[in-house]
């Protein structure tokens, strides 16, 4: 649904004619950042399989072992609370460290533990 | 720290390299930019746009006219580097850090963009190399090495795009990785990775970023490479370029680790400048503060190296004018194969020696702001400000991609139908999740909501520390699959790396030549004949890169590049005994003990004087400054008064010059005084010297003379000849 529209460049630019140089530019930085507000909203409040294995990597997983620990997560609905946060969770009520919490819940190990925790993926804190 | 270091006259061990890799750290993290010097003196000049200079470079060809100085342009000059194995692309970044590159982009493999997660090990890969934590480790390990080399920070450059770029970005901050390409528009318009995905995706990678203090270089260029008339888009980048920078500081990048991605969107035979230099300043009058990155126009190029060499030149002419903080090069070569190491070489040499040759141009010349240019400028603002307009009124980013609003080819408010347009919904990678209330994620460097729990002051406390806090806790994997990897083809390239010599472009032992030839016949009739030539030369694989008429009848013009089986051992190859040069003070006191008196002259039909004069002359440490008495006879002077100067003055020896070497002067001239030495009896007590830009030493004793000198002698290398041949040959008996 491309649209096809002849140079009305002339036409348009009533509104910008009598703008200063400054004032110009001050309105490209203000459309640019009305553009992206909303963008940057929905990154701070949704995560993704990717953003989710970044961080597993970060709490000294490898590749392989985020992965697969951010596929299960997705699978059993817990996704959305942090796959760290699934991790650092379980490892606490198991009495284990990291490695070794990820260890198990990359074997499939655990899940409905983790479920647990956090009430069938309803959001409480 | 690196467990070995390298040795100037040694090939770079990449079997050392690949060594104790498990255990290796980046020295620093972050970006380093160059630093100006404004009054910088070097030789006989003085710069105001260079950096410190190298411990061990190359210098540009013609910088032995002026003492070797090799000056460091201010800015960051870029090295694209992608031949699909990083092995042996270690070994090219090392010939192009020595010519003076300080930004190693290393290109990805083609499909990495689309692989879900990271990859490891390290296969093969295809007009780039897979990315993967161990070809980073073993690529920063060399360029710490290479830093030590020339006595410059390196930066390695990597890719923060596609479905795995937060984990692409994690990778490359705990690696050590200085700069990185990551725009999501970039994502959504070229590679068709969802539009959400990508901008949630983008926060994180560009806050993992910034923590890391990576230089960020956005997309908008691939904008120019992909429109139809890549000049129209102009308003459209500045919109691509503002999106993509207002978001990465709305997450909390600072602007001058943000670099613009900006091409001249045209080339010659465009009016280039009238188009580029008004796009230029308005990119730069609206983004104050960001950094510059220039790259040169790469949509109008085909596979004539010189023609792209000028393009390139222009375009750093363009960055003069203006400003640029990171100078790309395109290698010459680009518009015909995946790029050879001396074409990769010699980009950064046209970057380097238009950025120098043009040093401190604004000093003399600026840009004339009112007028064509200014309105230019300003048309340029308003149409990128209506396009912003617009988005807005269509209802966002989103349902302007939607609507292909972008990558069209007309000026916008033009609009051709011909735009990118994506599915909000559709694309690569659609799963996107609203964090739940208590999301919580327990490391540094994370964007966005975050539940911080109790008692913790720092992020990562919870969990002890995260690899960017504590990188001891990072997982190392070495090799995933046993054929396809680096210890393989190390073996396979070994005997061509060590014992063997074969031409090489691109791999270790690739056995790929070129060669240039003109043939008198039409283009087409040429092609085949070349081919035909190259086939009888014993090559295969033979293929015509590069081909221009030069007349419709009269001829034209070819590359061919093919591959040969051909290994020398250099152990058995026959090379002439280098020359032990004498020492200045050596030969001076031989002149004392012994004088030497000679005549010089240009011979022949050739009013060259420069180089013979600067032989002799005792400024430039010629003969004269050894204590050596020459008669300087001048230009054009005929070989039969030479030979009767010499006689008349009691010279012992004569020496010639012939710059002009058309129709076999140089050969004809020195035969021609050794002929008429022996006629007249004397050729037994003189001594005969050659010299000209085209002689050799071997070419001037063929022809009868007892020493040849070419290009780059300088006075003492023939003072110290003529004291050892002296003593050899006339020992101060014969001659009493």
């Amino acid at each position: 649904m491309s649209m096809q529209r002849i140079d009305d460049y002339e036409a348009r630019r009533g509104h910008l004619s009598e703008l200063s140089e400054k004032e110009l530019e001050e309105r490209f930085w203000q459309l640019a950042n009305q553009i992206v507000d909303p963008l940057i909203d929905l990154a701070r409040t949704h995560t993704t399989p990717s953003i989710e294995r970044s961080v597993l990597l970060r709490m000294g997983l490898d590749s392989l072992m985020a992965k697969s620990i951010v596929d299960k997560a997705l699978l059993n609905g817990v996704l959305e609370h942090g796959a760290g946060h699934c991790v650092w969770r379980f490892a606490v009520i198991s009495g284990l460290e990291i490695p070794q919490a990820a260890e198990r819940l990359a074997r499939g190990e655990g899940w409905e533990k983790v479920k647990g925790l956090f009430g069938e993926g309803k959001n409480n804190a | 720290m690196p467990d070995y270091s390298l040795d100037p006259h040694s090939k770079m061990n990449i079997e050392k390299i690949m060594e104790n890799l498990e255990d290796y750290r980046p020295r620093r993290r972050g970006w380093t930019w160059r630093k100006l010097i404004p009054r910088q003196e070097l030789g006989p000049f003085t710069y105001s746009q260079t950096s410190k200079g190298l411990k061990a470079s190359q210098p540009l060809p013609a910088a032995g006219f002026f003492g070797g100085i090799d000056p460091q342009p201010e800015c960051t000059i870029s090295s694209e580097i992608a031949s699909g194995r990083f092995e042996d692309d270690l070994r090219r970044m090392r010939m192009s850090a020595y010519h003076g590159a300080d930004h190693m982009m290393v290109i990805r493999t083609a499909g990495q963009s689309h692989f879900d997660g990271l990859l490891e090990g390290t296969p093969e890969g295809i007009g780039g190399v897979p990315i993967s934590r161990k070809q980073l480790r073993a690529t920063r390990k060399a360029l710490d090495l290479i830093e030590d080399e020339v006595g410059r920070e390196i930066n390695l450059h990597s890719y923060v795009s596609g479905v795995a770029g937060p984990e692409v970005a994690v990778l490359l901050s705990e690696e050590g990785v200085n700069g990185a390409h990551q725009d999501p528009q970039y994502n959504v318009l070229y590679r068709n990775i969802n539009a959400v995905r990508s901008f949630v995706d983008a926060a994180e990678a560009k806050k993992v970023m910034d923590w890391a203090e990576i230089a960020q270089i956005d997309g908008a260029h691939n904008a120019n490479a992909t429109a139809r008339e890549a000049w129209k888009v102009m308003p459209e980048l500045l919109v691509q370029h503002a999106i993509n920078s207002a978001y990465s500081v709305k997450v909390g990048m600072t602007k001058d680790r943000i670099c613009l991605s900006t091409v001249p969107p045209t080339a010659p035979p465009a009016p280039a400048l009238r188009l580029d230099l008004p796009y230029a300043v308005a990119l730069r009058e609206l983004f104050v503060g960001y950094r510059m990155r220039a790259q040169m126009n790469t949509k109008y190029m085909e596979s004539d190296t010189r023609e792209v060499t000028v393009t390139h030149t222009l375009n750093v002419l363009l960055s003069r004018l203006t400003s640029a903080d990171i100078q790309s090069t395109i290698t010459p070569d680009e518009g015909r194969n995946v790029p050879w190491h001396y074409n990769t070489v010699n980009g950064v040499n046209t970057a380097k020696q238009a950025l120098v040759g043009m040093d401190g141009l604004q000093e003399m010349v600026e840009i004339k702001r009112d007028g064509v240019l200014g309105d230019r400028v300003r048309e340029l603002k308003e149409r990128a400000v209506l396009f912003l307009e617009e988005i807005i009124d269509t209802g966002g980013y989103f349902e302007a991609v939607q609507q292909g609003f972008f990558v069209d080819s007309g000026m916008y408010p033009e609009r051709n139908g011909d735009g990118i347009a994506r599915d909000i919904k559709g694309g690569v990678g659609t799963e996107v999740l609203l964090r739940a209330h208590d999301y919580y994620a327990p490391v540094c460097g994370h964007f966005g909501n975050n539940l911080r729990q109790e008692g913790v002051n720092h992020t990562c406390d919870k969990i002890g520390g995260c690899t960017l806090c504590v990188p001891e806790k990072i997982q190392w994997i070495d090799e995933l699959d046993e054929e396809d990897n680096v210890n393989q083809r190390l073996e396979k390239s070994r005997p061509f790396r060590e014992e063997k010599l074969t031409p090489e472009v691109q791999w270790a032992g690739d056995g790929i030549l070129s060669m240039t030839l003109f043939l008198p016949t039409d283009i087409r009739t040429a092609h085949f004949a070349a081919l035909e030539i190259a086939k009888q030369m014993g090559w295969e694989e033979t293929e015509v890169t590069h081909k221009q008429v030069m007349h419709p009848a009269e001829g034209t013009v070819l590359e061919v590049k093919g591959k040969m089986k051909v290994s020398i051992d250099p152990a058995t190859l026959e090379m002439p005994e280098v020359e032990e040069r004498l020492s200045a003070e050596v030969i001076r006191q031989k002149v004392k003990e012994r004088p030497m008196l000679g005549v010089a002259a240009t011979v022949g039909q050739d009013e060259h004087s420069v180089g013979l004069r600067e032989i002799l002359d005792i400024k430039h440490g010629g003969l004269e400054a050894f204590g050596m008495k020459f008669h300087y006879l001048g230009t054009s002077v005929p070989i039969s008064k030479v030979v009767d100067a010499a006689l008349e003055t009691g010279a012992e020896v004569i020496l010639i010059s012939t710059i002009i070497s058309h129709g076999d002067m140089h050969r004809l001239n020195m035969q021609k005084l050794h002929d008429l030495c022996v006629e007249r009896g004397v050729r037994d007590r003189l001594i005969l010297v050659g010299g000209g830009t085209q002689v050799t030493n071997e070419m001037a004793k063929e022809w009868g003379m007892d020493a040849g000198f070419g290009r780059g002698t300088k006075g003492i290398d023939v003072a110290s000849f003529l004291i050892k041949y002296r003593e050899e040959h006339f020992s101060n008996k014969e001659r009493d």
